[in-house]
């Protein structure tokens, strides 16, 4: 799709004549997600849609206490300390952040007055300012009210790296200021197309200044509010235990009408998925499971009770397959995959080629993850049932047959493929999984076919994950032929998700295995397009651009994205909800009510 | 006597120190970091990590690390965990209750059955009751605790309908209700680790009474014409528990170390699910600080039976 197609059909909206929500399906098709697509669409003029869903409670409270079943339970209440979504979904019970991203890929006003655009003078023409209206008449749990100072005051928490927060990224390079009370400008330091990021969704929660600022950079681990949030939610801050228990209790001075329905939260940790699952389906003693990565059988099977129901919320998280670019097995310069060595086999087009159909992607949905992954062809994300036009997958064995042989690699007498000496012997690495270990499997039987031997290697996840310098085991490192796991995409736009392919974020010894480019592909046309993109201030060339580079990556085959994988929840079967793919959990927690 | 004690406190501390040394190398020697979450998450850049990495100084040497340990320990300060950024004391002091209330209860529960079938066995030994009751017994200590546990919730929670399985510490309701929701809430976890300690108890009262009761002196009671309830209860358990009340207090650290594998099933947020958690999330101040723990109760307690055994048996005399 071209910058002009993508015009037109922003224009098809403005005039009326394309749905709003097709707009956003049709930009999800070619791997855009819906929040980038609704941004075109913001920053073209045109209206967002109103949020559908209907809150039926006519009076606050009265509904008892709403029950939350975290298996990995929150460890701390401090947004900005967050070490994973389990202590942002903790954290966001309390705080809030000015605005939260829904489903459809809508901004959703929360503490701001109106999501700000050009027609109500909120973006800037240049695209360095964003001015935020703050919602008035709110206040904290303690009765202060909140003001423009509590933003700023959160920039300069967070920015702090004295602080040590884990948001910092998303501050430090903007510069906030308080234009009145409830008035604050953001300023960035280049054309920023994508400005949706400070003090919105899970790294936005703002904390009040009268109670942290004391506690600014190297003191900031002794606040006693560390443990003890007070914020805006529409729950209020009883107890807690960190990996047990959050307890809340309805904010009667909630700044939303009407809400919130439940009198007191809980939110218990601990256990592990299927007993969780088991607590909200089977017995419902809870009403709300996060974050199930259970078998959809089992899931079937406890959903037949009918206590309550599965949500699959289509999100960004892509499980994918890496082919290493450099030699793993012997050191260039001092190091084992150094960009210097190219890899025997994966050097050579073909072989990737081949990988890639031998990779049958409608097998591993259908009889490994059913419900809980969508086979894909793309790198960026997209809603379920959607295939990007400009990228396909197969399953063919003959064709990677034919391929191979084509390249010059010949069977040998072991019926493994060889050329000048080298194997097709691959080990292939993954963490220690039972869904993981299952797709191995269906891989390495498939490259059998083909004169290909894979060794299957397992490292526990606590390893493969980890950043330890000293392991070699680590997916970082990557030293080893193929690699599969999920990457997540945690922010709504493609420009962070996407650096996982550009040339200086390449995984070496010399940033510490921190590079977020493990494959190591690289190509200066990528490297080029990219640059234009993140400096690309009109929506709909910078959506051009981000497809293909998508395209690009994909065709290479340095990657076979596999399965795109969405959310999966439980709940009651009497709780209204809304869930989104795009934001927490409890984003939008203050809507929650149960039918009658 | 109290330079006795004074001696095996004395010997105590190098050993402290020696298992300090080596659970502090085996922490830092395992694999994994305590920042993994962030390290997975594109939205956090890696300075971020590297720089909380320093700042806890996850860089630095083993050994000066460790000294940095044990001089804060020694000044009372047990350190904070990287992950909640909490006072690992608080942590520790917030689980304590739930653990010494469950696993207090199952072995009380555990005295309870092992005391009676076990003196009762020994009495009549290779009577039918006694069959009966070392089969079940072998059966008890046979069945792991995970799975007699997860047998209990299908029986009780899901097909039954009469327990909850998920235990919570925090119940809003106050009275009769509040003793009612914690004894439903307790009997699955109590009957799961009690049972399974009653079950090894019983045999080994019952081995201890049946040694005791060929002795010539319990002959004599009988021949003096005692009563077999008062020759049992008097004369034969009083000489017969000595070793089981060691037993049972070289158990106690355990009452305090809590149960890994029945708290992470029934999701009791004890001692045990910390230190479970702490370890896969690399958690190294709070595994050192509940492991360090665990190891002066064991040493502390080890001294108690000792003590015990010298009072029970005066025959016992400590030099």
């Amino acid at each position: 799709m071209q910058e002009k197609e993508i015009r037109d059909l922003v224009e098809d909206v403005r005039a009326g004549r394309l749905a709003r929500r097709n707009f956003i399906l049709k930009m999800a098709a070619v791997g855009v997600g819906a929040p980038m697509a609704s941004m075109l669409l913001m920053h073209a003029g045109v209206a967002q849609a109103q949020s559908a869903f209907n809150y039926k409670p006519t009076k606050r409270g009265g509904g008892g206490t709403l029950k939350l079943l975290w298996w990995q339970g929150p460890t701390l209440l401090q947004p900005h300390f967050a070490n994973g979504t389990k202590d942002q979904e903790g954290s966001r019970i309390f705080y809030e952040p000015l605005a939260i991203w829904d489903n459809e890929g809508n901004l959703v006003p929360v503490l701001a007055a109106e999501i700000p655009s050009r027609a109500n003078g909120g973006l800037a023409a240049d695209g360095k300012s964003v001015t935020w209206k703050l919602k008035r008449g709110v206040n904290w749990h303690d009765g202060k009210p909140f003001t423009a100072d509590d933003v700023v005051f959160t920039w300069r928490y967070a920015k702090d790296p004295a602080t040590a927060a884990v948001t910092i990224g998303v501050y430090q390079d903007i510069v906030v200021e308080k234009v009145d009370s409830h008035t604050v400008k953001i300023t960035f330091n280049k054309p920023t197309p994508f400005w949706a990021t400070a003090f919105i969704s899970a790294e936005g929660m703002i904390i009040p200044k009268h109670l942290f600022e004391p506690y600014i950079g190297g003191k900031s681990r002794e606040a006693p509010n560390n443990l003890k949030p007070v914020g805006t939610g529409p729950y209020k801050f009883v107890d807690f235990k960190p990996g047990d228990m959050i307890r809340g209790v309805i904010n009667n001075d909630y700044h939303e009408p009407n809400r919130p329905f439940f009198d007191a939260i809980e939110m218990k940790g601990g256990g592990d998925a299927v007993s969780a699952a088991r607590a909200v389906l089977q017995t419902g003693e809870y009403d709300h499971a996060w974050n199930l990565q259970v078998e959809d059988d089992v899931l079937k099977r406890m959903e037949a009770g009918g206590k309550g129901r599965v949500h699959i919320v289509p999100s960004g998280d892509i499980e994918f397959i890496q082919l290493s670019q450099t030699d793993p097995w012997n050191e260039v310069d001092g190091e084992r995959s150094s960009i210097k060595s190219k890899h025997f086999a994966f050097n050579d087009p073909a072989v990737r080629q081949a990988m890639a159909l031998l990779a049958d992607r409608k097998s591993i949905q259908e009889f490994i993850y059913g419900r809980t992954g969508v086979a894909t062809s793309n790198f960026v994300n997209n809603p379920p049932r959607l295939r990007s036009p400009n990228t396909k997958f197969e399953f063919n064995v003959d064709k990677a047959n034919a391929l191979l042989d084509g390249a010059g690699w010949k069977k040998g007498g072991d019926g493994i493929r060889e050329k000048g000496g080298k194997k097709l012997k691959f080990v292939f690495q993954t963490s220690v999984n039972g869904i993981r270990q299952k797709e191995q499997a269906v891989i390495k039987q498939a490259a059998q076919k083909a004169g290909i031997d894979l060794e299957l290697k397992q490292v526990t996840a606590s390893v493969f994950f980890s950043s330890d310098v000293a392991n070699p085991d680590t997916y970082g490192k990557f030293w080893c032929d193929m690699q599969m796991y999920t990457t997540t995409m945690t922010q709504p736009d493609a420009e962070r998700f996407m650096n996982q392919y550009v040339s200086w974020e390449i995984s070496s010894k010399a940033n510490k295995w921190a590079g977020r480019n493990i494959v190591r592909w690289s190509s200066p046309e990528y490297d080029r397009l990219y640059r234009a993109g993140e400096a690309e201030l009109d929506p709909a060339k910078r959506t051009a651009i981000f497809i293909s580079l998508n395209d690009m990556v994909v065709n290479s085959n340095a990657i076979i994205p596999l399965i795109s994988r969405p959310r999966v929840r439980a709940s009651a079967s009497k709780l209204a909800q809304q869930l989104t793919g795009w934001d927490l959990d409890l984003s939008m927690l203050q809507n929650w009510y149960r039918e009658a | 006597m109290g330079t006795y004690i004074l001696r095996r406190l004395l010997i105590a501390v190098p050993s402290l120190l020696g298992i300090s040394v080596v659970l502090f190398t085996v922490l830092a020697l395992a694999p994994g970091d305590p920042f993994e979450e962030l390290a997975t998450n594109p939205n956090v850049p890696p300075e971020v990590r590297l720089a909380l990495r320093a700042k806890f100084g996850l860089d630095d040497p083993i050994w000066q690390r460790y000294f940095h340990w044990l001089t804060a320990m020694l000044h009372g300060d047990w350190g904070f965990s990287f992950i909640s950024r909490v006072d690992v004391d608080q942590l520790i002091l917030q689980r304590l209750p739930v653990t010494l209330v469950i696993i207090g209860a199952s072995q009380v529960l555990a005295l309870l059955v092992a005391l009676p079938v076990g003196i009762y066995s020994a009495a009549r030994p290779y009577s039918w009751f006694d069959r009966i009751a070392s089969s079940l017994a072998f059966v008890g200590f046979s069945l792991p605790t995970f799975f007699t546990g997860l047998l209990f919730i299908l029986l009780f929670s899901i097909t039954l309908d009469w327990l909850p399985f998920v235990y919570r510490a925090d119940i809003t309701a106050t009275g009769w209700a509040w003793w009612w929701e914690h004894i439903r809430q307790s009997i699955m976890p109590v009957m799961v680790l009690g049972l399974f300690q009653g079950a090894s108890w019983t045999r080994y009262v019952r081995s201890s009474v049946l040694d005791v009761i060929r002795l010539d002196y319990v002959t004599t009671a009988r021949s003096k014409g005692l009563k077999e309830r008062v020759v049992i209860l008097k004369h034969v358990v009083r000489n017969a528990l000595i070793p089981v009340v060691t037993l049972v207090a070289l158990q106690m650290p355990a009452v305090f170390g809590g149960a890994i594998v029945t708290e992470q099933i029934f999701r009791i947020p004890g001692i045990g699910s910390l230190l479970i958690d702490a370890i896969l999330r690399n958690d190294t101040p709070v595994v050192m600080a509940v492991t360090f723990v665990f190891a002066c109760l064991v040493i502390v307690f080890n001294l108690i039976a000792d003590l015990l055994y010298g009072w029970l048996d005066p025959r016992i005399s400590f030099r």
